[in-house]
């Protein structure tokens, strides 16, 4: 299915943000380098800007706490910005939200830019404050957000526990894009990381075209709500918007 | 955790009905407390609170949930803003646990979750919407409209990361009561959704009650 050729590859350093639009028809592979990455990510429609990425509706939707292979990720608007197609983790949180300024200085301690320069202790609220102000968000559009390749699980008490072990070197992730989506990341630490040392994984990121989607699509039929969220994806690309990007 | 309340019904100083499929925005102030009642049970109070004084700092399901280290809410359960602070705290509760992952419910999420036909049945966000719209003095708007408590909705996670919609552990007559810890604004829908057992597919009515700091 993913035989597009790569066009762009980058290496984000742990502790970093950065931002992209996807048109729709494009996978963005995830790669952990070393084991123990954490990429926080937001998904906006570029036209409309209101229109997010819904971590209750994609949650209830598709009866699940975790996202992994053909969960699909969607918008306030019961339309889907991307669905994951190969995951080699099998588990991505999405409950825990942010590291923050005041997390990481209690727990890991606060490194100054005029200290420490390229080393300094970045956040993921600040990251996404930083990356959404690019394109003219602020607090008020912040939401839930991914915490790629982090697993948070849930004892029957409904008590969370971090593992540490969830994603090792050479895990990957690949979303596949089904409307044009602007993505907002970073790499700062999951919030509920225990390590001693702020914790600074570096991920790799690699672009390609998708395969079309076919009728018997793995993520569209995983279940009956995806085939609907589909039909909703497929109309707004008809409708308000051109075509795959071709 | 199950806590009974030391408050009188009769010192409230403020009672308000909300039929169901309606919603609810009012101010409470620093130190007073106030009472969601289930009236008739398996209601479910779809909830948003934003800071008074910079509605840009409002409730935020993660930081809630991952500062107490649990999913679900209940007594001593801090409900904090995007900043971090708390906008109130749970004081009582004759439920025991209540969700806050199941979001509200939208025409949207409606025709992927149950089928395309349902677009136009009444939902959370359109009640949502509506009070933005009738108390623009708030400056609020589909902009503000984040992830929101569901008062005496049962959501269990799974340990192999499952989440199902369970029927209500809530009961005619339970009650949750929180106490403000800044002074917030209160959004709440009386969730009118017909296509789950969120309400025993029944709506029926919440019931407000407010008392002043001062009043035991």
């Amino acid at each position: 299915m993913n035989t597009g050729a790569v066009f762009h590859e980058a290496l984000i350093e742990g502790g970093k943000h950065w931002s992209l639009t996807a048109r729709s028809g494009i996978v963005l592979r995830l790669i952990d380098v070393n084991g123990g990455a954490n990429v926080g990510m937001l998904f906006y429609n570029p036209y409309n800007l209101l229109e997010r990425y819904n971590v209750p509706d994609t949650l209830k939707c598709q009866h699940t706490f975790k996202l992994t292979k053909g969960h699909c990720l969607y918008s306030d608007m019961g339309r889907i910005f991307c669905s994951i197609i190969e995951d080699s983790v099998g588990w991505h949180d999405t409950a825990c939200g942010n590291s923050n300024k005041a997390l990481v200085a209690q727990r890991w301690g606060q490194k100054s830019y005029q200290n420490c320069r390229n080393d300094w202790t970045q956040n993921g609220h600040d990251s996404f404050l930083v990356e959404g102000g690019k394109y003219g968000l602020g607090r008020r559009d912040l939401a839930a957000n991914v915490n790629w390749f982090s697993k948070v699980s849930i004892a029957e008490t409904g008590d969370m526990t971090f593992d540490a072990s969830n994603s090792r070197a050479g895990a990957f992730v690949d979303l596949r894009f089904e409307m044009d989506t602007l993505v907002l990341l970073h790499t700062c630490p999951h919030p509920l990381n225990p390590a001693a040392d702020y914790p600074r994984a570096p991920i790799r990121m690699e672009l390609r075209k998708s395969a079309p989607v076919r009728d018997d699509d793995f993520c569209r039929n995983s279940r009956p709500e995806n085939i609907r969220g589909f039909e909703n994806t497929e109309l707004y690309r008809q409708c308000a918007r051109s075509g795959r990007g071709t | 955790m199950q806590r009974q309340s030391v408050l009188a019904a009769e010192a409230a100083r403020y009672r308000k009905v909300i039929p169901a499929g309606e919603y609810w925005i009012h101010v409470v102030i620093k130190g007073q407390t106030f009472r969601i009642v289930d009236v008739e049970g398996n209601q479910a109070a779809d909830t948003l609170l934003f800071a008074a004084a910079d509605p840009a700092e409002r409730y935020s399901i993660v930081d809630t949930m991952r500062a107490q280290r649990n999913v679900y809410l209940s007594v001593g359960s801090k409900l904090l803003s995007t900043a971090g602070n708390t906008l109130a705290q749970i004081v009582a509760d004759t439920v025991g646990r209540h969700d806050t992952l199941g979001g509200a419910c939208a025409a949207e999420s409606n025709t992927v979750r149950y089928a395309l036909d349902k677009r136009t049945m009444h939902s959370c966000r359109d009640s949502y919407l509506l009070a933005l719209a009738e108390h623009d003095h708030f400056n609020l708007s589909k902009r503000d409209l984040t992830h929101n408590i569901n008062f005496f909705m049962n959501v269990p996670v799974t340990a192999e990361g499952g989440l199902s919609f369970a029927d209500g552990v809530s009961g005619p007559g339970k009650y949750v009561e929180l106490r403000a810890v800044m002074d917030v604004i209160v959004l709440i829908s009386n969730c009118p959704q017909l296509n789950n057992p969120c309400n025993a597919y029944n709506p029926t009515p919440l019931e407000i009650l407010i008392w002043d700091p001062d009043v035991s």
